[in-house]
């Protein structure tokens, strides 16, 4: 039996976009060529196109978040939609308004589009579970789970720099067993079809059976950087942990923290990669994260382009028209 | 108004060949540039723009004709199109290409057909994003007819007249065909 995917409407266009479990490489690669020409709207005088004129977008995030609601604020703006920022904090949620209330008040303000960030893992899919037809719900970070549009900045970024993801070796170090970033960009390498995904970090910080989604378990830094293309460095997430995962944050740096001593033994033309925000002196040097190998800002500057490709996907859909046939050729369910 | 017989638009149904009507164009182009200069304006203030895909390959052609200064520019409308809505955001999308700041510039833009005006319609909005030109000249192969909106081209290779349900498009980039079709 074929499970229905949410994330795509009946013509198997983009409607949500949840997580990458579930979109074939091809979705993806459609989501990466749309966020080419949004990549340019910055040099035009008028740093706006009207796609999405009349459209509004709500940010709710009930996790803090800088580079990610701005990212999304700014995409949404220069695609020429309303934004509503809730900061739950000050909302009726406090109140003990429940979470679904509160979106059948913003639909009933006829509001097109929901961000959503929130600690727990499946919070966006229960969201878009239960909106209208015509709203679109992103998942902007869910709990440990996912965060679909920084793994796709994050593809966006490794494509403009390598070209093709085929032969690549990419290594994710750090706190893996926290990290959804690492989770949605670990689905995204594998579907996009890189030679080899190396994830390092103590065995504290590794979750159980990760094997299973691809990728090689190192536990020694150099023996991973060897012919390594693409390191992404993650942060520590402190407020996550439980327990004593790390003897010291100076020993961690010492053994998994990125120096210039421990990236020469990477590709002499391998980019640095960063989500942010960045602790420098606690996963990677100063000099590194400022270096020229370093990519970090410009991931932040890709991120506006992706989640204008997302939000012009997601809410460019009649409801009643058939999609052209390009569209309709990549559609597919998924299993 | 002077007529030149190689500026004037051929009006027939039948359909000329590109490279004449190109001529046609090129002609009546070298005719503009000469107007512009006479009020002050350098080659350095006009430039070329094709719409993506068919007016960008005849203003290629258009351009190696002429000795302009400034790089050639590419224009994709998808962004600006008034039917977004229906039909949702095209799968290929190419970014525009406008090297050189519009603003003060005498724009030559360039398409294959002009039919109903919104595609140029959509092209000014986008202009008008980079810059306030000083004036934009539209320049079209074929002029068909059945315009929707207050549009106007003041250099047309030919002018047709065609059924709502013809079709007449350009096929290329090498070799560049006129294509007319019964939908």
């Amino acid at each position: 039996m074929i499970s229905k995917n949410i994330q795509l409407d009946e013509q198997g266009r983009l409607k949500h976009f949840l997580s990458i479990e579930g979109f074939k490489r091809q979705h993806l690669i459609s989501i990466l060529d749309a966020a080419e020409p949004f990549a340019n709207v910055h040099e035009q005088a008028v740093k706006k196109v009207p796609l999405l004129r009349g459209k509004t977008i709500v940010n709710l995030f009930f996790e803090a978040s800088t580079r990610t609601r701005t990212t999304f604020e700014l995409a949404a703006k220069r695609l020429s939609a309303d934004v509503l920022n809730i900061n739950i904090n000050t909302s009726a949620t406090s109140k003990g308004e429940s979470l679904l209330d509160m979106l059948h008040n913003l639909e009933a303000m006829h509001c097109d589009m929901f961000i959503v960030r929130h600690n727990q893992s499946g919070a966006a899919h229960l969201i878009a579970q239960h909106v209208s037809p015509h709203i679109s719900v992103i998942n902007a970070g869910d709990g440990c789970h996912s965060h679909p549009s920084q793994a796709m900045l994050d593809m966006f970024t490794i494509r403009r720099h390598k070209k093709e993801f085929a032969n690549l070796i990419v290594i994710i170090v750090g706190d893996i067993l926290h990290s959804r970033v690492a989770r949605s960009q670990i689905h995204a390498l594998n579907t996009l079809g890189v030679s080899e995904v190396r994830v390092v970090a103590p065995k504290t910080l590794i979750p159980t059976q990760i094997e299973t989604l691809g990728v090689h378990v190192y536990h020694d830094m150099q023996s991973a950087l060897i012919g390594a293309d693409v390191i992404i460095m993650l942060r520590l997430q402190k407020e996550r942990m439980q327990g004593a995962l790390l003897p010291s944050e100076d020993e961690y740096y010492h053994q998994y923290g990125l120096t210039e001593q421990k990236l020469a033994y990477a590709k002499p033309d391998a980019i640095v990669m960063h989500p942010g925000p960045i602790n420098r002196g606690v996963e990677i040097a100063s000099s590194i994260a400022d270096g020229p190998q370093s990519v970090i800002l410009e991931q932040v500057t890709n991120g506006i382009a992706i989640r204008m490709a997302v939000m012009s996907q997601t809410l460019g859909r009649s409801l009643n028209i058939k999609p052209p046939k390009q569209i309709t050729a990549i559609a597919e369910e998924s299993h | 108004m002077k007529t030149d017989p190689h500026s004037t638009p051929a009006n027939s149904d039948t359909l000329l060949e590109l490279e004449p009507l190109l001529a046609i164009m090129h002609q009546a182009i070298e005719q503009k540039l000469h107007t512009i200069s006479t009020q002050g304006c350098s080659k350095d203030d006009v430039i070329m723009i094709g719409i993506h895909t068919g007016g960008f390959w005849i203003a290629e052609k258009l351009y190696e004709k002429l000795a302009l200064s400034t790089p050639l520019g590419s224009l994709n409308i998808s962004f600006y199109r008034d039917d977004f809505t229906k039909i949702g955001l095209h799968p290929e999308v190419k970014p525009s290409q406008l090297p050189v700041a519009l603003d003060d510039k005498h724009i030559i833009l360039v398409d294959d057909v002009l039919f109903t005006g919104r595609t140029v319609r959509a092209a000014l909005n986008e202009i008008f994003d980079y810059g306030r030109p000083a004036s934009v000249t539209l320049a079209v192969l074929f002029d068909r007819g059945g315009r929707e909106l207050p549009i106007y081209a003041e250099i047309v290779g030919q002018t047709l007249t065609l059924e709502t349900a013809q079709q007449i498009k350009l096929c290329g980039p090498s070799p560049l065909k006129i294509v007319k079709t019964d939908c």
